[in-house]
C-alpha cells in the first residue's frame, strides 16, 4: 500500500498537529538550561583566537549575567555569582576565584537595590549594570595586581566604554532567548 | 518593572525559610571564593588543572576557527598580491639588487664568524627547537596577556620553555596541559626579559605594560640611552631566552627608558615554535640555590 504523502508531513513533531492550543506545558530543560547555557558560552568566548593588544574584549560572560539577572529578577538565585564567576575565571585568565568573588559581591549589590529602588525602567538599569561592570573590572584588576604584576587602571579604559555600550544588545540576546524560553 | 514574586514570600514559613537560606548560600559562596581566590593568589599554579581543563574543552573549537581564519588571511594576502604585482615587481627588484651586496658581506661575516669560534673552541649549540604550534586563542578580555597553544604535553611541551615565531619572541610557556598549553606574552606585566640594544649590546630588562608595548629598561642608570628606531634583541642573561631572537623596536624614548613594540604580533603570527630553555641546567642550579631554597620560577 502506499503510504499517503500527507501522513509523513511533519516528521519531526509527529503528533503536535493533532495536540490542544491551549495550556501547554513548557519545557523545564528548555527554562533551566537556556540561562545557564547562554552565560556558560559567553564566558567561553575568550577560547575563540581573538588577539587583542590590551585588554579589549568585552566580558560576554558579565554582560549575560548581569542581563538576565536585571531583565528578569528572581531568575538566578542570589548565590548563582559563585558558580557563574568561577566558571568564568577557567576562560578569563584571572586568578581563580576572582570572579566568584566579584559577581557574587554584584549580585549582592543588585539585591540590596532591589529592596529600595524597586520600580526601575532600562535605563536605571543599564547605569546599575555600567557602574558594576565598571567596578568588576577595575576590581580584577586590582585582584590581578594582587597575584602579580598588573597593568595601570587606565588600560582598561576602552574596555570599560565598550562593555557599558554593549551592554542594551546583551538584554536584547536576552529577550530573544526569555521569548524562546518560555515559549510553548 | 515591577517587584519579582520571591521576595514576598507571605505566610508560608517554607517560603520564608527557603528565601533566607538562599542568602545564607549567597554569603557562605562569597566568602567561599574570597578563600579559592586567597589560595590561587598564594599558590598561582594550584588551579592549573582546572584551567587545562577549561582550555582543553575550548580547545577543538578554537582549532577550527584559528584554521579558518588562517586561511582567510591567507587569500586575502593572495588577492592583494595579484593586485599589487605589477609595482611590488619593480620594487622587489630593486630591492633584491641592494641585498645582493650586503648577501655577499655576510657571508663573509659568517665564515670569519666560524673561523673565530673554532680558535675560541665555542660549540655552537642547534637551534633546538622542541616542538612547533600555532596559537588558538588569548585572554582578549583580561588584563593578564596570556595566549593558549595548539599542542602540550603530547610534543613535550613543558612549563618554563621560551616561545618564538618567526618574527621574534613571543613569551614563554606557564602552563602545560595534554594538548594545550599557556603562554605568558611577552607584553604582559609579569614577563621580564633580559635583553639588549643590537647595536651595542647595551644590556637591559623588558616588562610588559599590557597595552601592547614593552617598556625598555637599561641596567645601568641615568638618562635614557635609546633612539627612536632602536632594535631590541634578547641577551640571553638568565639562561631562559637564547641570545639574538628579535625582540622588539623602540618607538619612544622616555626619561628612564624606551618605549617599544615586539616584533611578533601573536594575532597574526603563522606559527609559535617552542624551544630548549637556554641554559635550562645551570638555571636549575641558580634556583635550586635560592635563599629560601625553593625554586622562584613564576607559575602563572
Amino acid at each position: 500500500m502506499k503510504i499517503p504523502v500527507t501522513a509523513i508531513r511533519l516528521p519531526t513533531r509527529p503528533a503536535r498537529e493533532y495536540e490542544s492550543r491551549f495550556d501547554r506545558e513548557q519545557s523545564m530543560l528548555k527554562m533551566l538550561a537556556i540561562p545557564i547555557a547562554s552565560v556558560a558560552l559567553a564566558s567561553m568566548i575568550t577560547a575563540l583566537p581573538i588577539f587583542t593588544d590590551e585588554p579589549l574584549l568585552p566580558p560576554f560572560g558579565l554582560l549575560m549575567f548581569l542581563s538576565w539577572r536585571l531583565m528578569r529578577p528572581g531568575l538566578l538565585p542570589v548565590w548563582s555569582g559563585v558558580p557563574f564567576g568561577l566558571m568564568d575565571d577557567l576562560f578569563s585568565g584571572q586568578p581563580f576565584g576572582s570572579a566568584g568573588l566579584l559577581w557574587s559581591l554584584a549580585m549582592l549589590i543588585i539585591e540590596i537595590i532591589d529592596s529600595r529602588a524597586i520600580w526601575r525602567d532600562h535605563v536605571q538599569d543599564w547605569l546599575i549594570a555600567a557602574i558594576l561592570i565598571a567596578a568588576v573590572l577595575l576590581g580584577g584588576l586590582w585582584i590581578a595586581g594582587m597575584a602579580h604584576a598588573a597593568p595601570e587602571p587606565i588600560v582598561l579604559l576602552p574596555q570599560i566604554i565598550l562593555s557599558i555600550l554593549l551592554y542594551p544588545l546583551a538584554v536584547r540576546i536576552c529577550a530573544r532567548l526569555d521569548s524562546w524560553r518560555l515559549a510553548t | 518593572m515591577a517587584p519579582p514574586q520571591h521576595r514576598r514570600p507571605g505566610f508560608s514559613r517554607k517560603a520564608q525559610y527557603g528565601l533566607f537560606v538562599t542568602y545564607v548560600v549567597a554569603i557562605a559562596g562569597t566568602i567561599a571564593a574570597a578563600l579559592l581566590l586567597a589560595i590561587s593568589i598564594a599558590d598561582p599554579a594550584g588551579f592549573a588543572a582546572l584551567r587545562a581543563a577549561g582550555a582543553e574543552i575550548t580547545a577543538p573549537v578554537a582549532r577550527v576557527f584559528s584554521t579558518v581564519r588562517g586561511a582567510t588571511q591567507n587569500m586575502n594576502a593572495t588577492v592583494a598580491a595579484y593586485i599589487h604585482a605589477g609595482s611590488k615587481n619593480a620594487a622587489l627588484e630593486k630591492e633584491a639588487k641592494a641585498n645582493r651586496k650586503k648577501l655577499i658581506e655576510a657571508q663573509a661575516l659568517r665564515v670569519e664568524n666560524a673561523r673565530l669560534r673554532g680558535l675560541l673552541k665555542l660549540t655552537e649549540e642547534g637551534e633546538s627547537q622542541i616542538a612547533v604550534g600555532r596559537l588558538i586563542s588569548s585572554t582578549s578580555s583580561s588584563t593578564r596577556r596570556v595566549a593558549t597553544l595548539s599542542i602540550g604535553r603530547n610534543f613535550g611541551v613543558e612549563r618554563a620553555q621560551p616561545v618564538r615565531g618567526p618574527a621574534g619572541l613571543i613569551g614563554r610557556i606557564i602552563e602545560a596541559g595534554p594538548t594545550t598549553a599557556r603562554i605568558l606574552l611577552v607584553t604582559d606585566s609579569e614577563n621580564l626579559v633580559p635583553v639588549m640594544r643590537v647595536s651595542d649590546g647595551l644590556p637591559a630588562f623588558s616588562a610588559g605594560l599590557g597595552n601592547g608595548t614593552v617598556l625598555i629598561k637599561p641596567l645601568n642608570l641615568g638618562e635614557s640611552p635609546f633612539k627612536v628606531g632602536d632594535v631590541i634583541v634578547t641577551s640571553g642573561n638568565g639562561g631562559l631566552y637564547r641570545p639574538n631572537i628579535p625582540f622588539a623596536r623602540v618607538i619612544k624614548k622616555t626619561s628612564d627608558g624606551a618605549l617599544a613594540i615586539p616584533f611578533a604580533d601573536p594575532g597574526n603570527t603563522p606559527y609559535a615554535v617552542v624551544m630548549q630553555p637556554y641554559q635550562g641546567e645551570a638555571r636549575a642550579a641558580q634556583q635550586a640555590a635560592a635563599p629560601d631554597g625553593e625554586t622562584k620560577e613564576v607559575a602563572e
